[in-house]
């Protein structure tokens, strides 16, 4: 198997870990950042197809680069157990990742609630409609309703309907009068202000409703049919997409294999960002829902101290702290309401891979009784969709990850014992 | 606090969980105590394969009657049987003699069996290789999903009266009383342990004749395939490797699962108790596995997990009476066999516990037995 | 067609698409769906990011490969039965 040497390793190129990168490399350290994608930036600075890649994210990779980091696409984190010795799999199969330190910057995932019909191709994830415009997704003209709860729900609109996507809809689930309140609270924050501000302009004319989710999707033709409780009872659009996704849930898969303590659905950190696992660092959303903010200076103290300049990212981890109670903010307002938890029917099917409807968990105790009893997470996502969805339905914790966390073939399994080559 | 039962069980794998259905039957109140979860240890991480197996004679009465107990029952669809049957594969001249004996010995004994020439055996798999000199086929054997069947057994028993408890957590088991780590006493005229491999400490760790040790096993499952293998193929050299002395050793053994995925087993590791996934005795599983169906290589590979088993010196399980604690039954030590005869353990637990005449000769399983003596007897 | 097109061939089928499109993002503007559930459902893209596995497909005989993770390249071959 193929080798790559470093002294610290980045997983994940989104804003945390190209922050991590970039300072680490100034600091003088050997970095290495690997990611699944076959293009830096993560999700929010995802490359567009139409756009290229922002500015912002340029001037951060171009930062990481000439201070001699190396990155290294794609390639997804296979399985973990030794924190200097990770194996990742690419385009040419499994390789192996050798390291000093280790900073975790895996991002998060949407969260998806089942509701009747939410497996009907259109229906899929906010972020993910974005991410799959940004992909070559032609959006223009197609009418699209957004639903769900968080910031991330105006973003995207935002940006589709720049894209020439006639949006007909925002469905919060969150109250208008928390979310309000969370608008007044960012008077402290100028800069978020103004980009609040600034894409409710993006959205003047398009239907915002708050105490508001779907109910359920139906095929009308070439259509979707999707109907929405809101305060003025019932709404129905007919629709090309319905993009729904219930806030962000931190990927911890790498984290929870290393045996880091995980609480919460997120990786625990100290101060300096320091999981429990020594020398093993988790930033970003991997850490808790903050903001890309929050994602670069958790990136820029892990950074420095990976490079042991602890008095330099205790002043780092300031900034840290006053992004990380905007990120509690966040979870306060937009925290998901109990009406979601009906949203299924018993035949609506919870786990996507299995086709497990939800009511064969009836007798199930736990996240672990569903896969044994009712298959519910056994396929190739490993329960990367149902596990969060139940996470919030039942308040089930995670049950645990298995190697390999992406699907490898019985060869390449079998190959990951093979010496190094280089 | 103290309170009474007729019958404690003590674990709810698939041994315990068989047991209380068993006395539930025989119309014994039980009550169950499971630490977890039902079902979620040895139990979860089986293979589920249910088969005769002609180590020793006792061992082939107890896996017989097990697995005509599984036949005999029915199991809803949860549990995913499927008679699919065994094939032993014989690779050479050899195996295949040995397979040719191990022929006339089921016959003589009512099993039924076949035996496969090389081409036989490659119309019945397609997949292994060409060279393979021929297999047993071994047509009652079959395949079922331990979880579900665990809760199946648990569900009859419930329906029978008996209380089954999870998240109860027994600290040490006396003569006809359990202390649960939460304080409470319970008493009850029967105490069944069938803690699997936390029996001995449960029992305060009895001198060397009730030794259970772990054996890690590794297992791999893939996507969907299906008819890939119609048959459980293992290798005929299994035996070697299950109950040789080595410390690791791996054998070709491949299931197909209902789902149309194909699980592959298997691997031993005596006393090895860390769960994480070893790469090299999983590549050395998966390269023995290829040497039989050399296009294993290109199916995806969904998960992989360990298990432990719970084996006794001799390779068979504990039922039976403690010698100085006549109303404490010990069901446990199955080793790699427990799902196969979780039915014919609690049938001979009922026996034991009734006074009747037992469905095998108990001495083989006694938990004072010596192994020189049983040898000679 | 642009002179920077490519051809897939998608079930059998030959289909242009802009070079740098995902494959994920190909047949969705296709109309395509990505693979039929266990049940014999459709199902396309939900994550659009690599975590669910709803746009599996099989690539040049690669089975389980994540069309939104993979752009098209001339000549790919692509299933979209569950693979
Ligand atoms: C789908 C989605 C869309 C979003 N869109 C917006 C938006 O439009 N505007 C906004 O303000 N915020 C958006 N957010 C929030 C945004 O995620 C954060 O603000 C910020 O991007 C977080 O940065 P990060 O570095 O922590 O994580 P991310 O940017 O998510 O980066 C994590 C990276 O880690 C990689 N990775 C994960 N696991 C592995 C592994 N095992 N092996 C290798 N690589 C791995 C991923 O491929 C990813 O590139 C979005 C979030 C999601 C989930
Ligand atoms: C990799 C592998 C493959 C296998 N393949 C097969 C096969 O193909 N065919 C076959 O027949 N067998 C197979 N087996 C063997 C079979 O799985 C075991 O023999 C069987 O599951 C043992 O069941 P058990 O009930 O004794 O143990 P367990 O399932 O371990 O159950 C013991 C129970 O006791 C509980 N417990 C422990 N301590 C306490 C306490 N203090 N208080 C309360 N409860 C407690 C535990 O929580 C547990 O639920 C395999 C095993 C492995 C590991
Ligand atoms: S759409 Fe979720 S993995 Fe591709």
């Amino acid at each position: 198997m193929d080798e790559l040497d470093c002294e610290v390793l980045v997983v994940g190129a989104g804003p945390a870990g190209v922050a991590a990168a970039a300072t680490a490399a100034e600091c003088g350290r050997d970095v290495l950042v690997v990611d699944d994608n076959r293009h830096p930036g993560g999700q929010i600075w995802r490359r567009s197809v139409a756009t290229g890649t922002p500015s912002i994210a340029e001037r951060w990779l171009g930062r990481a680069q000439s201070a001699g980091a190396r990155f290294a696409f794609p390639l997804r984190i296979a399985d973990a157990h030794d924190p200097t010795r990770l194996v990742a799999v690419g385009d040419d199969g499994p390789i192996a990742l050798r390291c000093e330190q280790l900073v975790l910057a895996l991002g998060a995932s949407e969260r998806f609630l089942p509701f009747p019909g939410w497996t009907i191709p259109g229906v899929c994830g906010v972020g993910g409609l974005q991410a799959l415009v940004k992909q070559g997704l032609a959006i223009r003209g197609q009418r699209v309703a957004i639903a769900g709860s968080g910031p991330l729900l105006l973003a995207v609109a935002a940006s589709l309907r720049e894209h020439g996507a006639c949006v007909l809809g925002i469905f919060e689930q969150a109250p208008r009068s928390r979310v309000r309140r969370f608008g007044l609270g960012l008077l402290a924050r100028p800069g978020k202000l103004a980009h609040g501000l600034g894409l409710l302009n993006r959205l003047r004319g398009v239907p915002r409703h708050h105490d508001a989710w779907p109910t359920r999707v139906e095929v009308r033709g070439s259509s979707l049919r999707a109907t929405f409780r809101t305060t003025h009872g019932e709404r129905t659009l007919d629709v090309d997409w319905l993009a729904a996704g219930f806030g962000l849930v931190p990927n911890v898969d790498v984290a929870a294999l290393l045996g880091c303590r995980i609480e919460d659905e997120r990786v625990v950190v100290d101060e300096f960002t320091r999981t429990t696992i020594p020398d093993v660092f988790a930033v970003g959303e991997t850490i808790g829902i903050a903001g890309v903010e929050a994602a670069l200076s958790d990136g820029i103290t892990a950074g420095l101290a990976c490079a042991g300049r602890d008095a330099d990212a205790r002043r780092a981890a300031r900034a840290r702290y006053r992004e990380r109670r905007f990120g509690d903010a966040l979870a306060r307002t937009y925290a998901l309401r109990d009406e979601l938890r009906a949203l299924a029917a018993p035949d609506t099917v919870i786990c996507r891979c299995e086709d497990t409807p939800i009511a064969d968990l009836a007798h199930c105790a736990d996240a672990r009784e569903a896969k044994l009893l009712a298959r519910c997470g056994m396929g190739p996502c490993q329960g990367r969709v149902c596990g969060p969805a139940l996470a919030f339905l039942r308040g089930w914790s995670r049950d645990s990850v298995r190697p390999p966390l992406v699907p490898l073939t019985f060869s390449e399994l079998s190959a990951l014992d093979e010496p190094p080559c280089r | 606090m103290t309170d009474v039962a007729d019958a404690i069980v003590v674990g709810a794998g698939i041994v315990g969980a068989a047991c209380a259905d068993a006395l539930a039957q025989d119309g014994w109140r039980v009550r169950v105590l499971e630490r977890a979860r039902p079902g979620g240890r040895a139990t979860a991480a089986g293979m589920g394969h249910v088969l005769v197996l002609d180590d020793s004679e006792a061992q082939f009465a107890l896996t017989r009657l097990g697995r005509d107990l599984w036949r005999a029952r029915d199991w809803p669809p949860s549990v995913e049987r499927d008679d699919c049957g065994t094939i032993w594969v014989a690779a050479d001249d050899a195996e295949f003699d040995a397979a040719r004996g191990k022929s006339e010995w089921y016959a003589a004994r009512g099993v039924r069996t076949g035996l496969l020439d090389a081409r036989a055996l490659r119309d019945a798999e397609p997949e292994l290789h060409e060279g393979l000199r021929g297999g047993l086929h071994i047509a009652d054997d079959l395949v079922v999903h331990p979880p579900t069947a665990t809760a199946h057994l648990l569900a009859c028993a419930r329906a029978h009266g008996a209380l089954v408890e999870p998240l109860r957590s027994v600290r040490v088991v006396g003569d006809g009383n359990v202390e649960l780590d939460d304080d409470t006493r319970l008493s009850a005229a029967l105490v069944v342990v069938a803690a699997g491999l936390d029996t001995p400490r449960l029992l305060g760790h009895r001198p060397d004749a009730l030794r259970i040790r772990a054996k890690k096993g590794h297992l791999v499952i893939s996507d969907r395939a299906p008819g890939f293998v119609r048959h459980q193929l293992v290798e005929l050299g299994y035996l070697k490797s299950a109950h040789g002395g080595t410390a690791r050793s791996v054998a070709f053994n491949a299931q197909p699962r209902r789902s149309g995925q194909l699980l592959l087993g298997s691997s031993r590791q005596v006393d090895v108790v860390e769960p994480r996934v070893e790469h090299d005795m999983l590549a050395a599983m998966i390269a023995r596995a290829m040497r039989f169906l050399p296009r294993i290589g290109s199916l995806p590979g969904l998960r992989v997990w360990t298990g432990l088993r719970p084996s006794t010196d001799d390779n068979l399980p504990f039922i039976g009476r403690l010698p100085d604690a006549p109303r404490t039954i010990v069901a446990a030590g199955h080793e790699g066999l427990g799902i196969t005869t979780s039915l014919s353990t609690a049938k001979l637990v009922a026996d034991l516990a009734a006074d009747r005449t037992p469905c095998i000769d108990p001495r083989w399983f006694a938990c004072d037995r010596s192994t020189a003596e049983l040898a000679h007897g | 067609m642009a002179e920077h097109d490519l051809r897939l061939r998608v079930d059998g089928r030959d289909v242009e698409v802009p070079a740098g499109h995902s494959v994920a993002a190909a047949l969705a503007n296709l109309r395509l769906p990505a693979r039929r559930s266990i049940r014999g459902h459709a199902r396309a893209p939900l994550c659009g990011m690599g975590i669910c596995f709803e746009c599996r497909v099989t690539i040049d005989g690669k089975r389980l490969v994540r069309a939104c993770m993979v752009e098209c390249k001339d000549g790919m071959e692509v299933l979209t039965r569950d693979g």
